[in-house]
């Protein structure tokens, strides 16, 4: 990193312009008046030093750990190492291979689909709890507490409660027995319905999120603009699409992204629950198991590589969709 | 609870019903919205209960005993209310106090980190204007994009290089190094501070340090509450790190995620586990709902 170069002194001059700049320039005027040559250059130079001393903690951290790791994932994904070996044999593009044509890795990434699919009921729910205590309700704050509350709890402990409720005769269908349903399916023993049933607890677990931001959003529309509608005979749906809803493109669009990026790597909730049993396990659970169990730390890093990519890319067709313009009303 | 709802709703949209009634209504009208207020606190009741239900039956197996809980179903209320015994195998047996002292080492000291290392960066980002600035705040930007979890194949042997594995240092140094959206909102904040305040003291001859130490940090006081809650929230609920960096001692999650071995059977130890993780979150929730609030929504657009 290039700290005070020679450069470094015109390339700063003519953005002297701001603020802080002008303020160096007054201490300038008032206490530089006596010094020799020699001290103005060296404090020249630690005045372009001193930022980088102010970031030195930050910035070396951030390479350290998140930068040189990422780095270290490619070079690993090109090699056959298993994480203790001292030597690492270069292997090519024969992990990225393996990654693509092996059914157990890739198909993994379908998994993902139920937790997209559940996303979407998710920001729908969330959406519709926003817009209805946006207007006027008792018990308002109540509610949205309770809403919201999940969100806040320990993600093992989340994996414990639901665990608990899908036991086989345990409250969920104990629950259903009172509709009728005498022969309620493993919830969690079964391939069919694991993955529905981690995906409602992604559900659970997540909608407040969603639903504080939302109502944030709802909340910052100037309600002026309802008054007018009002008048206009516009009932509430009206309201929601003519209104709330552009008022809140923005939100809801980077919820999805966040919804896609989330669904890709979902973790926690199978993890601590089935462990990926039952055909349950996620694209991160087998990268994680590729490396730490299995000692494939060479495809585990391929694999890594390919989420790192695809979250990438979504992250920049977001971008792309939804640059960051106002959004305005008027 | 009701001073809570203030800074939600910075725009009251309480205007509309009593400019209803103003304009009258048709019985028909009436009527409709009658049914459209009970659909909606209907669906509110609905969603109350999908959300509460869960934790409470968890606190009622948790308050049982053995042999009760083999008994009765999941919605039988405990016996005897007072029953705390499971709490007390999960606390002292299940070694969650090793997990809570732990915790709140490695809490404290990343917090105080954080703070210093995140004030110092937002401080150098916004009140400076020097080469590679822009480059500075890219790696940030870009960083936040990269998914953590997966990249710890590679983490891994680089806290291993270290000699770090199995201790608390390598929670501590990754939950400090990992924070940028701490260092954004600690800009943000920062760009609402008058820079006239910093011009001021530097014509008395204070230097950038001491302008810094003096005068930013302590005005800083609000955005810094926010992440103490925000990063707070985040390390207590960590699962991943601690489960692959500290397998020899406890830390919260996984002291709780522990118990499927040997409790695996005894659901009542189980549920009173996961009850006394859940209690400090909540009680946390129920003291500072309005910077929770606050906090998430600023650090999530972000």
């Amino acid at each position: 990193m290039a700290i005070a170069t020679p450069g470094a002194a015109p390339a700063d001059a003519p953005a002297a312009l701001s603020a802080p700049m002008r303020g160096r320039r007054l201490r300038g005027i008032s206490r530089g008046a006596g010094t020799r040559r020699g001290g103005s250059a060296g404090r020249s130079i630690m005045q372009h030093l001193t930022p980088w001393l102010f970031l030195a903690a930050a910035v070396g951290l951030l390479l350290l750990f998140t930068y040189w790791p990422a780095i270290n994932l490619f070079y690993y994904s090109i090699t056959d190492w298993d994480g203790i070996d001292q030597q690492k044999n270069l292997v090519g593009l024969e992990n990225y291979l393996q990654v693509f044509t092996d059914p157990r890795i890739f198909s993994v990434f379908f998994v993902s689909l139920y937790y997209f699919a559940a996303s979407f009921f998710q920001i729908a729910i969330a959406l519709y709890f926003a817009t209805i205590l946006s207007f006027s309700t008792r018990f308002s704050s109540f509610f949205r507490g309770v809403l919201f509350f999940p969100y806040l709890i320990n993600g093992v402990a989340v994996g414990f409660v639901f665990l608990y409720l899908f036991q086989p005769g345990g409250t969920l269908d104990t629950v259903l027995g009172w509709f009728g349903v005498t022969e309620p399916p493993q919830w969690l023993g079964n391939p069919d319905v694991v993955n529905w049933s981690l995906a409602a607890t992604s559900v659970w677990r997540y909608t407040g999120m969603g639903f504080v931001l939302f109502l944030g959003a709802i909340q910052s529309i100037p309600h002026e603009l309802y008054e007018a509608a009002e008048i206009d005979g516009a009932n509430r749906w009206a309201q929601f699409w003519a209104i709330i809803f552009p008022g809140i493109r923005r939100v809801v669009g980077l919820t999805v992204i966040l919804a896609i990026a989330g669904s890709l790597s979902v973790f926690e909730v199978p993890f601590v629950m089935t462990g990926g049993a039952n055909g349950s396990s996620t694209f991160v659970i087998n990268t994680l198991q590729t490396a730490f169990s299995y000692r494939q730390v060479g495809l585990a890093s391929a694999m890594a590589v390919v989420l790192l990519i695809v979250v990438l890319v979504v992250t920049w067709i977001q971008r792309r969709v939804f640059p960051d313009e106002k959004v305005d009303l008027t | 609870m009701t001073t809570t709802e203030e800074p939600l709703r910075t725009m009251p949209l309480r205007t509309s019903p009593p400019e209803r009634k103003i304009r009258g209504r048709s019985p028909l009208e009436r009527m409709r919205s009658g049914s459209a207020t009970t659909a909606k606190y209907t669906s509110l009741v609905v969603a109350a209960i999908v959300t509460i239900l869960p934790l409470s039956v968890l606190l009622f197996a948790g308050l049982k005993t053995a042999p009760e809980y083999a008994q009765t179903g999941p919605f039988t209320p405990p016996e005897n209310w007072l029953n705390f015994d499971n709490f007390v195998t999960a606390f002292v047996s299940g070694k969650m106090l090793e997990g809570f002292v732990n915790t709140t080492i490695v809490l404290a000291v990343s917090l105080v980190g954080t703070i210093f290392i995140g004030t110092m960066a937002a401080y150098a980002l916004d009140r400076f204007n020097f080469r590679g600035k822009r480059l500075v705040l890219a790696l940030f930007l870009v960083a936040t994009l990269i998914p953590g979890v997966t990249t710890q194949v590679a983490t891994f042997q680089l806290i291993n290089a270290f000699g770090l594995y199995d201790s608390m240092a390598a929670l501590i140094i990754l939950f400090m190094g990992t924070d940028i959206i701490a260092i954004y909102l600690f800009i943000q904040f920062m760009q609402s501070i008058p820079v006239s305040l910093d011009e001021a003291a530097m014509i008395d001859g204070a230097n950038r340090w001491t302008i810094y130490w003096r005068i930013i940090l302590p005005l800083l006081r609000p955005a810094i509450a926010t992440v103490v809650i925000i990063k707070g929230i985040a390390i207590y609920n960590e699962f991943y790190l601690p489960f692959l960096y500290l397998p020899s001692q406890g830390f919260i999650s996984t002291s709780l995620f522990r118990f499927k071995g040997p409790y695996g059977a005894q659901w009542e130890v189980i549920a009173a586990g996961t009850i006394l993780v859940i209690i400090p979150t909540f009680i946390a929730f129920l003291l500072l709902q309005r910077w929770i609030y606050k906090g998430l929504t600023a650090g999530a657009v972000k």
